[in-house]
């Protein structure tokens, strides 16, 4: 699906991600965690060609990205930035606007199946009820589901989301990684998402990628990237890394400098 | 979808009616008062009578600049607030009419105008406006990027600096001088040249035919250059293209009608919180309402005190910024009781 080899890209002249080599099957939920500058979004922009490679090349179907036309692009990428801008449109008007790259030459009007297919991600998300109301009316929560919505309505091979579950709470935290990993489930969207909390990571991703100061630090399940000594190298911070009873997968749990140093004196 | 077409046709419809209506007022208004019987009447008189030529040489010609101006105005205001995202921008933030007015000043202060033809103040205007465009432009280019923010400060800032030599150059100038270059900078749509308007209508109306091949785009800017690229809109080509088409409206605009305010600024908003923010209608709909717009406060000005003829600028400006408060305030109201 996805391929990216020996990968350098940065802004200006500062290379911010180096030697990058990667790779995504279809179907797969991959997850890219890092603490913050590490390079996590600086990864999703040179996927989605915002800026350019200074060595090496993302391949998406075997086909340099820089050479498929942008609509093509959009036809299979489609992304799910961090907070959304917030514009005067209805719900319905946003969503339509993934339909942007498929429309012809000359085509005015969206037709009949581009109303369907935005229904349709509308009611996936579950924002159906939604589609008269102002961008500007409905709650953070409201607003990640319609992005994901609209990302959906260019119907995509693969989805890329930039911190989907920041600033929610947990219930719209957990509503929407449900969704992302039904939505992979149920219609083999292949997903790549960059996460800053390491236990839902953990519990809704296949693979793990933890990146550390521009380069891949280390690949693999979540059981293998989420051991304590991996995690205080790269994150500098004392972690305890648990079982999750029901998941069995890893949970990390954070000490206070407190109660670490009563640890220490006893 | 059924529904959204119908309300488009009918904002055009009514857009359209108030544009005749307006037209028709606009001939009727005036020192010499017409109703629309007489008007009739004395066209089918034909040419000859003195109420023809007023009819004809006199209102006709500013009401057609009036809907090429105002019309180009609106419109580079619609797409310059749709690509920067900023509703504060218009035509003249970016500097264009600050070079346009430099370069009719130049040419009035060393008295081009009198040993060259008339047309040598427009031509001087697009040349101002012109410059400043492709510095602004230069100056915004990085590495083939065109930044937006960067384009607008720049813009600012040439702004500033024209309106800066300006003053110096009516500090300087003599009298006769300085009350030409006064009545140019307050911008009327009086314009003796048939051949100029022509033009001016020609580069309105292909303005707004050129404007559609990017309203999917400008749709997609709403989001950001960012998500419009997501969205497989290619952003550096769709920035520049707009920016020469917008720079082109406005430039032709100021050069030939000298600085009409306020049109550019508040017309696109006040559409905006009728017809919604699709750029589909959007665009069209500002292109109407500029020029019914640009035609009703050029009849005011030529009539609210007669003998004496206000500058349009004033009225656009007074009449504008009231029409836009109001409907602000409405427009509150409104959201609140949602």
């Amino acid at each position: 699906m996805l391929e990216i080899r020996d990968l350098t890209c940065g802004y200006d002249s500062k290379f911010l991600l180096k030697d990058i080599n990667f790779r995504i099957d279809t179907g797969e939920l991959v997850g890219i965690i890092g603490p913050n500058g590490s390079g996590k979004t600086t990864f999703l922009r040179a996927v989605t060609g915002v800026i350019k490679p200074i060595e090496g090349e993302v391949l998406l179907e075997g086909k340099n990205i820089w050479q498929v036309a942008l609509k093509e692009i959009a036809k299979k990428i489609a992304v799910v930035l961090q907070n959304p801008p917030i514009s005067h449109m209805t719900v319905e008007e946003f969503v339509l606007l993934g339909r942007i790259p498929h429309y012809q030459k000359f085509q005015f009007l969206e037709t009949k199946r581009d109303l369907e297919i935005a229904k349709r991600s509308m009611s996936l998300t579950d924002i159906l009820k939604l589609k008269d109301r102002f961008m500007s009316e409905i709650s953070g929560g409201e607003r990640q589901l319609a992005c994901i919505a609209r990302a959906l309505t260019q119907e995509p091979k693969l989805l890329l989301l930039d911190e989907p579950t920041a600033h929610l709470d947990i219930t719209h935290q957990v509503g929407i990684l449900d969704l992302i990993k039904r939505l992979n489930k149920e219609f083999a969207l292949t997903v790549i998402m960059v996460l800053h909390d390491l236990n839902l990571a953990s519990e809704y991703c296949q693979h793990l990628v933890l990146i550390n100061e521009g380069r891949i630090y280390k690949i693999g399940l979540p059981e293998e990237v989420l051991n304590y000594q991996v995690i205080e190298d790269v994150y500098k911070t004392i972690v305890v890394v648990e079982k999750n009873p029901i998941s069995s997968r890893p949970y990390v749990l954070l000490v206070s400098e407190e109660e670490r140093q009563n640890k220490g004196k006893r | 979808m059924e529904k959204k077409v119908i309300r488009w046709v009918f904002w055009i419809l009514v857009l359209y009616g108030l544009f005749l209506g307006t037209i028709f007022f606009s001939l009727c208004a005036g020192s010499v008062g017409m109703s629309l019987k007489k008007i009739l009447g004395v066209i089918l008189e034909g040419k000859g009578t003195v109420e023809y030529s007023i009819l004809f040489d006199i209102r006709l010609p500013r009401i057609i600049l009036g809907f090429a101006i105002g019309g180009a105005l609106s419109l580079a205001g619609v797409i310059l607030q749709g690509m920067f995202r900023n509703p504060l921008v218009e035509p003249y933030t970016l500097g264009i009419s600050g070079g346009a007015a430099l370069g009719v000043c130049l040419n009035i202060i060393l008295g081009l105008n009198r040993t060259l033809s008339v047309f040598s103040l427009p031509i001087f205007g697009f040349l101002g406006a012109g410059l400043v465009i492709l510095l602004v432009y230069s100056l915004s280019i990085r590495r083939g990027i065109l930044k937006i923010q960067g384009l607008l400060l720049t813009g600012v800032m040439i702004s500033f600096i024209a309106s800066s030599l300006i003053m110096l150059i009516m500090a300087i100038s003599r009298a006769e001088d300085l009350h030409g270059i006064i009545f140019w900078i307050m911008g009327s749509l009086e314009e003796p040249n048939w051949l100029l308007i022509k033009l001016m209508v020609l580069v309105s109306v292909l303005g707004l035919l050129t404007s559609y091949l990017f309203c999917f785009d400008l749709n997609a800017f709403s989001l950001g250059e960012e998500e419009a690229l997501h969205l497989g809109i290619n952003i550096e080509r769709t920035k520049r293209l707009l920016f020469i088409l917008a720079s082109l409206l406005t430039g032709c605009s100021v050069s030939i009608a000298g600085i009409i305010g306020f049109v550019g600024l508040v017309v696109p908003h006040f559409v905006r919180i009728f017809v919604g923010g699709d750029h589909r209608i959007l665009l069209a709909a500002s292109f109407l309402t500029g020029a019914t717009f640009l035609i009703l406060c050029d009849t005011l000005a030529r009539t609210v005190i007669l003998p004496l003829e206000l500058p349009v600028g004033v009225i656009t400006g007074i009449l504008g910024g009231s029409l836009f408060v109001y409907a602000l305030s409405k427009k509150q109201v409104l959201l609140g009781e949602k």
